[in-house]
């Protein structure tokens, strides 16, 4: 029953897809949000917990500032209002991996309303409308094991803190969730409030999704998929939903308003309950804590120190500096390059040679050791001086790769570095030309062939000339070199 | 023995009395009266004992253990302590023993003060007479046939008939001043934030407040001094100096303003109580208070307010004992939801229950605005009227309750008749203020009567003080009741 999921199941279709995301970012503050647990992931279950996170009777929450100034720069960022004035409120229901029986949300004065986030669409400037922002506590999580009559409730993530921001029903196909989520991750990144890991499920996401007719205003029954921890299940799960609501209302069927689940393994969306009632939270003002209030002051002090975002950070690599978009978007992608990309080419304005050295050499370097970039403790200005050297044939671009490794381990000059190892390149004209003319005597027949003007023959004796300087020489200067000698 | 928290202090502080003979001596008077008060939930002997014995030897050595070194205090049963059982006087975590203190308590036991017993109460707070325990009904030194009070009426209880003690209670409606009233002791409510509630089990949290019912202001104005002050761990705690209690309290009052206002003499007050608390006003006038009536229009409103408001908050505060993580788990359930049914239904008392329902029922969508919204309205035109009166007195003078102790079981069927008696003392919980009840004579029942005092926040010395005062010209306070620790009835 279900489409071609490599095809788009709203191409000539009849139908559009309205689509609303709430997206839950786990931030990456130091402790959890309501007590002084540390935030982090992947303790021994329930060590990581304390009274307060596990609700132990009397015990009470106490607000976490720092969750509350990065939740602030997300909100700034996405473009939300902010009111001076925002409070926490209890969200009433039972489940075990909630040991209040509460949880502590935000409801109708949230830290941040409405907002956009813009982003690049096939190449074309997009936008999805947000309707808010509120941050709460995450809760705990169950495990149920299969075949035993037995439920497991770890509370180490109880308590920490999470951001939920929701859209509009302002979307419109897997591919602009996609965009959208992508764009919104890396947002969070730059703005370095939640690592995003959606493996940890530090990012998750619910889709609310219905169809209706083409060019129709009103919003049909929707089904929501709850929990998706990857951008490409929630791409095909959103196409599978998409025409299997198409596929019931072909048939004359009606779209049930449920929460479904979707199994990566079949590729499929299942209803998880039955339609059920709008649940009642009795959500009411937290009395154990204060409102959070702040000055138009401190807002204005968060405004100023955000980050330029990625459409923006896009925009000004291709048009202002003009790199090519393929290294351009390769570098927005990755917020630790990007930002040392922009450190090195304060201090050294090319570029090409910059953004090449950083994703070729340096990522290798990075990804070698599972790390980002900054954690390879690297100073921008170290960095250019490799760049520089090669650019100004100091050292060959090849044995420049070479330098890196030494460089990160010692705090030596890099040129320095570059004469312990006997890299430099040979600059000098006539011990360049002793050792070209000392190839081209041992190697007869490729000579005769450049002399007959195969040029495959030039890159051999070049390869030749490296080889005997074991790639101290310049290859550009090599070849020059053996056309000079050659013709004359 | 009929001596004085400060007399317990400074004897021991003298060399003259030992933190072992101090603890010793509390706990046979507790042990003394207890059989027929059932005011302590539990005697924490073996405890007090090693703590006395380890406050000894420091003492011995030469240290200061803190300024309360030795002198014994008890414990309502819904306040953490690391040793004994905070059980909230409920089936559903009966036997629960806390993994960590409350901050008042530690903040006492660091100052030197040792935990003798832990007090009786209504179910986490939740009445005006100790009827709704779950483990024993506290009877009334003064008449062991009538209510002692409550909710911490096993504290007030205690106090009456013992000496040279603290005791620690908590009002989120009148659950100290009430009983205080009843037994004829002097409880203060202090303005809510100045003593933490980290460590008190949550009844209603933006009314509950940690506070002392002692033989005396002045001992009230010490405890306070001990436990008061911002905490990291609340975070509704607030962040102002904490005076020198004592001090302050032990000024003289003339050229003080005094409100009377109407609406908190409302016709319910029994003729006796009028009289008495009339009375009482008269000896402060005596003293150089100015008296003038001011006008509270909105108290009327308050009893109803604050049960709409602390049963929303009961409700979901009681949500956590469900019998996953917390208290009495069913010994059979088909499933989850049946589970959490099963265990809540046999762990809470019927009042409990009622007002679980209550709150759950008022924040429900479709009757929030008409009921949770209103009373918070309510809350706010209650706040201002007191703001206004106290802006033209220093503090408002009335009785503690309508009327004086009751029989045990009279008011039991009809829960609105026992919500009537809190009437007079919620309005200080709504309006975060201070206040204070001490007693002022007898009925002719020979049933004490109390006299309430509301003060500015964060302005408990104001009320301690004029308290004081009274109680310097007067020996109310002093009588005792036919149920004590030191023989025989009369004036101790």
């Amino acid at each position: 029953m279900c489409a071609e999921k490599k095809f788009d199941p709203l191409e000539n279709s009849a139908y559009e897809a309205v689509v609303g995301l709430e997206v839950h970012v786990q931030l990456n503050t130091r402790t959890k949000m309501f007590c002084r647990c540390e935030n982090r992931f992947g303790a021994e279950p329930n060590t990581n917990v304390c009274p307060v996170c596990l609700g132990w009777p009397g015990a009470l929450p106490y607000a976490n500032r720092q969750a509350i100034e990065q939740s602030l720069r997300a909100v700034l960022a996405c473009g939300c209002e902010v009111g001076e004035f925002s409070k926490f409120d209890r969200k009433n229901y039972y489940y075990p991996d909630l040991p209040k029986g509460y949880q502590i949300s935000q409801y109708d004065q949230p830290l941040g309303l409405g907002g956009q986030v813009d982003f690049l669409l096939d190449g074309e400037k997009a936008g999805v409308q947000l309707t808010r922002i509120h941050l709460e506590e995450d809760a705990g999580k169950n495990t149920h094991v299969a075949g035993r009559p037995v439920s497991f409730v770890d509370l180490n993530r109880a308590g920490t803190p999470l951001l939920e921001i929701v859209t509009e029903p302002d979307i419109s196909s897997a591919a602009e969730a996609g965009a959208f989520l992508r764009n919104l991750r890396l947002i969070m990144l730059y703005l370095g409030v939640s690592d995003c890991n959606m493996e940890e499920g530090s990012l998750r996401c619910d889709v609310n999704i219905s169809i209706r007719p083409k060019g129709a205003q009103h919003l049909e029954t929707r089904a929501e998929i709850k929990n998706l921890n990857s951008f490409n299940f929630i791409e095909k799960a959103l196409h599978y939903e998409i025409a299997r609501q198409i596929d019931l209302k072909e048939r004359g069927e009606e779209v049930v308003q449920e929460t479904r689940l979707y199994d990566p393994e079949r590729d499929e969306t299942r209803s998880m309950r039955g339609k059920e009632a709008e649940h009642d939270y009795r959500y009411f003002p937290e009395p154990d804590l204060t409102p959070v209030t702040f000055t138009r002051e401190q807002l204005e002090e968060i405004r100023s120190g955000l980050p330029e975002l990625p459409v923006d950070r896009l925009q000004r690599y291709t048009s202002e500096l003009g790199l090519e978009d393929y290294p351009a978007n390769l570098l927005v992608r990755d917020p630790e390059a990007a930002i040392f990309f922009d450190a090195c080419i304060e201090l050294y304005p090319k570029v090409r040679s910059v953004a090449n050295w950083i994703l070729n050499a340096l990522k290798e370097e990075a990804n070698s050791r599972k790390a980002g970039i900054s954690s390879l403790g690297l100073e921008p200005g170290r960095f250019v001086d490799l760049v520089k050297a090669v650019d100004s044939g100091v050292v060959s671009s090849q044995k420049g790769r070479e330098v890196l490794k030494p460089m990160l381990e010692s705090d030596k000059p890099v040129v320095e570095i570059i004469s312990e190892l006997g890299l430099e390149q040979i600059s000098d004209d006539s011990a360049l030309r002793e050792q070209v003319e000392k190839v081209l005597s041992e190697h007869p027949r490729p000579v005769e062939d450049v002399r007959a003007g195969k040029k495959n023959s030039v890159n051999f004796l070049v390869g030749q000339v490296m080889k005997e300087t074991r790639g101290k020489a310049n290859p550009g200067k090599v070849a020059e070199m053996i056309g000079e000698i050659l013709s004359a | 023995m009929t001596k004085s928290v400060f007399d317990t202090r400074d004897s021991i502080r003298a060399g003259e009395l030992t933190a072992t003979a101090a603890a010793e001596d509390a706990l046979r008077q507790v042990e003394q009266v207890n059989p027929q008060l059932d005011a302590a939930t539990e005697i924490l002997r073996e405890e007090a004992l090693a703590q006395a014995a380890e406050l000894d030897r420091r003492l011995e050595s030469g240290e200061d253990p803190g300024p309360l070194a030795g002198v014994p205090f008890t414990v309502k049963s819904n306040i953490c302590t690391l040793y004994g059982r905070t059980s909230a006087a409920s089936r559903i975590i009966e036997n629960h023993v806390s993994p960590y203190e409350a901050t008042a308590v530690r903040r006492l036991r660091e100052a030197g003060a040792v935990c003798v017993a832990k007090t009786n109460l209504d179910e986490f707070g939740m009445g005006s007479s100790t009827e709704n325990s779950s483990i024993q009904i506290t009877k009334n030194p003064w008449k062991t046939t009538h209510v002692p009070g409550g909710s911490s009426g096993g504290a007030a209880a205690l106090c009456s008939a013992t000496r040279g003690m603290l005791h620690l209670g908590s009002d989120t409606g009148g659950s100290i001043r009430q009983p205080a009233a009843y037994c004829g002791v002097t409880g203060l409510k202090p303005t809510y934030g100045r003593v933490s509630r980290y460590g008190l089990l949550a009844f209603a949290s933006s009314l509950d407040q940690i506070g002392p019912l002692q033989h005396s202001a002045l001992e009230c104005a010490l405890v306070l001094e001990a436990m008061a002050g911002v905490d990291e761990m609340d975070c509704t705690s607030r962040d102002v100096e904490v005076k020198d209690y004592v001090e302050s309290a032990s000024r003289d009052i003339s050229g003080m303003r005094l409100g009377i206002a109407p609406e908190l003499f409302p016709d319910g007050v029994g003729s006796e109580v009028r009289e008495r608390v009339e009375q009482a006003i008269e000896v402060l006038r005596g003293l150089g208070a100015e008296v003038k009536e001011v006008s509270l229009p909105n108290a009327r409103y308050a009893n109803p307010a604050y049960v709409l408001v602390s049963a929303a908050e009961a409700s979901s505060n009681l949500a956590r004992y469900d019998g996953v993580h917390f208290g009495h788990r069913t010994k059979e359930a088909e499933d989850l939801v049946a589970l959490y049914k099963s265990s809540r239904a046999e762990g809470f008392g019927p009042e409990v229950k009622r007002r679980i329902m209550i709150g759950a029922f008022v924040l429900s969508s479709g009757y929030y605005d008409a009921f949770y919204l209103k009373a918070l309205k309510v809350r706010k035109l209650i706040r201002k009227d007191f703001e206004t009166a106290l802006g033209e007195v220093d503090a408002v003078v009335c009785p503690t309750s309508p009327i004086t102790a009751f029989p045990i079981g009279e008011r039991m069927d009809d829960p609105m008749k026992l919500y009537a008696v809190d009437v007079l003392t919620v309005p200080a919980n709504l309006a975060s203020l201070p206040a204070l009840s001490l007693p002022c004579g007898l009925s002719g029942a020979g049933l004490p009567i109390g006299m309430q005092l509301y003060g500015r926040a964060m302005e408990d010395d104001v009320v301690l003080r004029i308290a004081n005062a009274f109680q310097s010209e007067t020996e109310h306070h002093l009588q005792a009741p036919a149920v004590n620790a030191w023989g025989g009835g009369g004036e101790a």
